[in-house]
């Protein structure tokens, strides 16, 4: 790297001050995925049924699978904007490490999505009848397990980047791919909720998170230059 | 090590010449093998003990889940050539091992469900091995999808392979899940190393079908991949030619 270029960790900061700032002057993408999260709850109780013995069973994996969809439905905003006004080619063309790049910007992306949806998740919780000892687990399922969500959808997001509507793909080429992280997240939540011991389940979700913040972003540069070189 | 016939590769021209001959061949001994191992598998083979004749759907379920796992890798692995050595034959063999690979996964889960309804009395039971091949139906659809969606071949060829890449990270949880959850599934009934708890009676048939259906499917990546190859080098010249051959032939 030449010697003008600020080093790796002040170009992160910046990079993340920067993506910080543009999200919390773009509130409405901010509110969007919370309140299809809060909203798509109605349809649990009305659709199955409202009898707490019931929602009790179901809730782990409800609040799970929905935390799941709110954070797939975000996903094709992470690399768009930047993309289409050409700021994106312009950082990769910077000569710092894209590596850093892909990484700041999934982590603000996490900040304003997995974040605000671990801290709304004890809400869900009560309205879906989550017996009092889940709620620590479930936290801290969601903390990390939405972290790695962001991490591997950012790869489908970056595949679909130059695709007009690459909302619907991006689902269906992540879907499988989240597989793992729903059965173990959810798994430590209903563990939790008759009273069993989780860490083991919730140790997976960690090396989960750990493994997607590593890997994904190596996968997401690759196939943000493929869609640049286009 | 004598690497020239990798580097000829590089010509799609050279490959389409070269496997011509190989094609009857490996049709040829793929018919043979299916047809001596489904009628010694249907035929011949003794019923199961507990089962009776309905297990005889292993002799298909069984060989078609092989390839629906093996025609993954394949894929990938052919994608990683193509990025890495910016190999197009490799792209070729990626995009052709597609939808191949998703056929047969399909098969798979129909006989599995097919074979489930006498034994379990249920089409569809949420197992581990049920549920991973469901996924990996799944994957191979998402590649294709993804494929399909760029107008840029290029761009299809290379998101192609960086998400089957990606997606080779789901495979060993797959072969893992089967420790993971293993419910109503019968364990892994053939290993390589180690005491098989499958007759031999049943073996042979079923290594026959195996051998035929990897013979099969050599056989339709082949021919996928040479369509393939005529398709993009259309404008060139040899494909021309050989696509004009019968017609000048016929004006002559």
């Amino acid at each position: 790297m030449s010697g003008n270029l600020p080093a790796p960790g002040s170009a992160l900061r910046a990079m993340f001050r920067h993506e910080c700032a543009l999200q919390l002057r773009n509130r409405s993408e901010l509110y969007n995925p919370l309140l299809f999260f809060t909203s798509i709850i109605v349809f649990v109780p009305l659709g199955i049924s409202p009898e707490a013995g019931f929602l009790k069973q179901l809730a782990p994996g409800m609040v799970w699978i929905i935390a799941l969809l709110s954070v797939l439905l975000s996903l094709d905003r992470v690399f768009q904007a930047d993309f289409e006004d050409g700021s994106l080619e312009q950082a990769l063309l910077s000569g710092q490490s894209g590596y850093m790049l892909v990484l700041a910007k999934v982590l603000v992306h996490w900040l304003f999505t997995g974040l605000p949806l671990t801290l709304l998740s004890p809400v869900l919780g009560i309205m879906l009848a989550l017996p009092a000892e889940a709620y620590g687990c479930l936290m801290l399922s969601l903390f990390f397990g939405s972290g790695a969500l962001c991490f591997i959808g950012a790869v489908g997001a970056a595949l679909t980047v130059s695709l007009r509507r690459g909302g619907l793909l991006l689902s269906l080429i992540i879907i499988p791919l989240y597989v793992p992280v729903l059965i173990f997240g959810s798994g430590a939540v209903s563990a939790a909720a008759i009273g069993d011991s989780y860490g083991a389940t919730l140790a997976v979700v960690v090396a989960f998170w750990l493994a997607a913040l590593m890997l994904a972003p190596f996968a997401a540069l690759g196939a943000l230059k493929i869609n640049l070189a286009e | 090590m004598n690497w020239q016939w990798f580097h000829r590769l590089g010509s799609p021209k050279w490959f389409y010449e070269k496997t011509t001959p190989w094609l009857p061949w490996l049709g040829f001994s793929a018919l043979i093998l299916l047809t001596v191992g489904a009628v010694w598998g249907l035929g011949f083979a003794p019923a199961d003990a507990k089962q009776g004749n309905s297990y005889r759907i292993i002799f298909i379920h069984v060989p078609a889940s092989f390839i629906a796992l093996a025609g993954y890798y394949i894929m990938a692995i052919s994608g990683a050539i193509g990025l890495i050595w910016r190999m197009k034959l490799a792209y070729m063999t990626m995009k052709a091992a597609a939808p191949i690979g998703a056929v047969f996964t399909f098969v798979s889960l129909v006989t599995g469900a097919i074979w489930g309804k006498p034994t379990w009395g249920t089409w569809w039971e949420w197992d581990a091995r049920i549920t991973s091949m469901l996924v990996l139906f799944f994957l191979y659809l998402g590649v294709i999808a993804l494929q399909q969606s760029f107008s840029s071949r290029d761009a299809a060829d290379k998101t192609g392979a960086v998400l089957s890449l990606v997606g080779t990270v789901n495979i060993p949880i797959i072969y893992k899940s089967v420790d993971w959850w293993y419910s109503l599934h019968q364990p892994a009934t053939l290993k390589i190393v180690g005491k098989s708890s499958i007759d031999a009676s049943m073996a042979y048939p079923l290594l026959t079908m195996i051998l035929a259906f990897y013979l099969f499917y050599a056989w339709l990546l082949l021919t996928q991949t040479r369509v393939e190859i005529l398709d993009r080098e259309r404008r060139s010249q040899w494909v021309k030619a050989i696509l004009l051959k019968p017609k000048l032939q016929e004006a002559a």
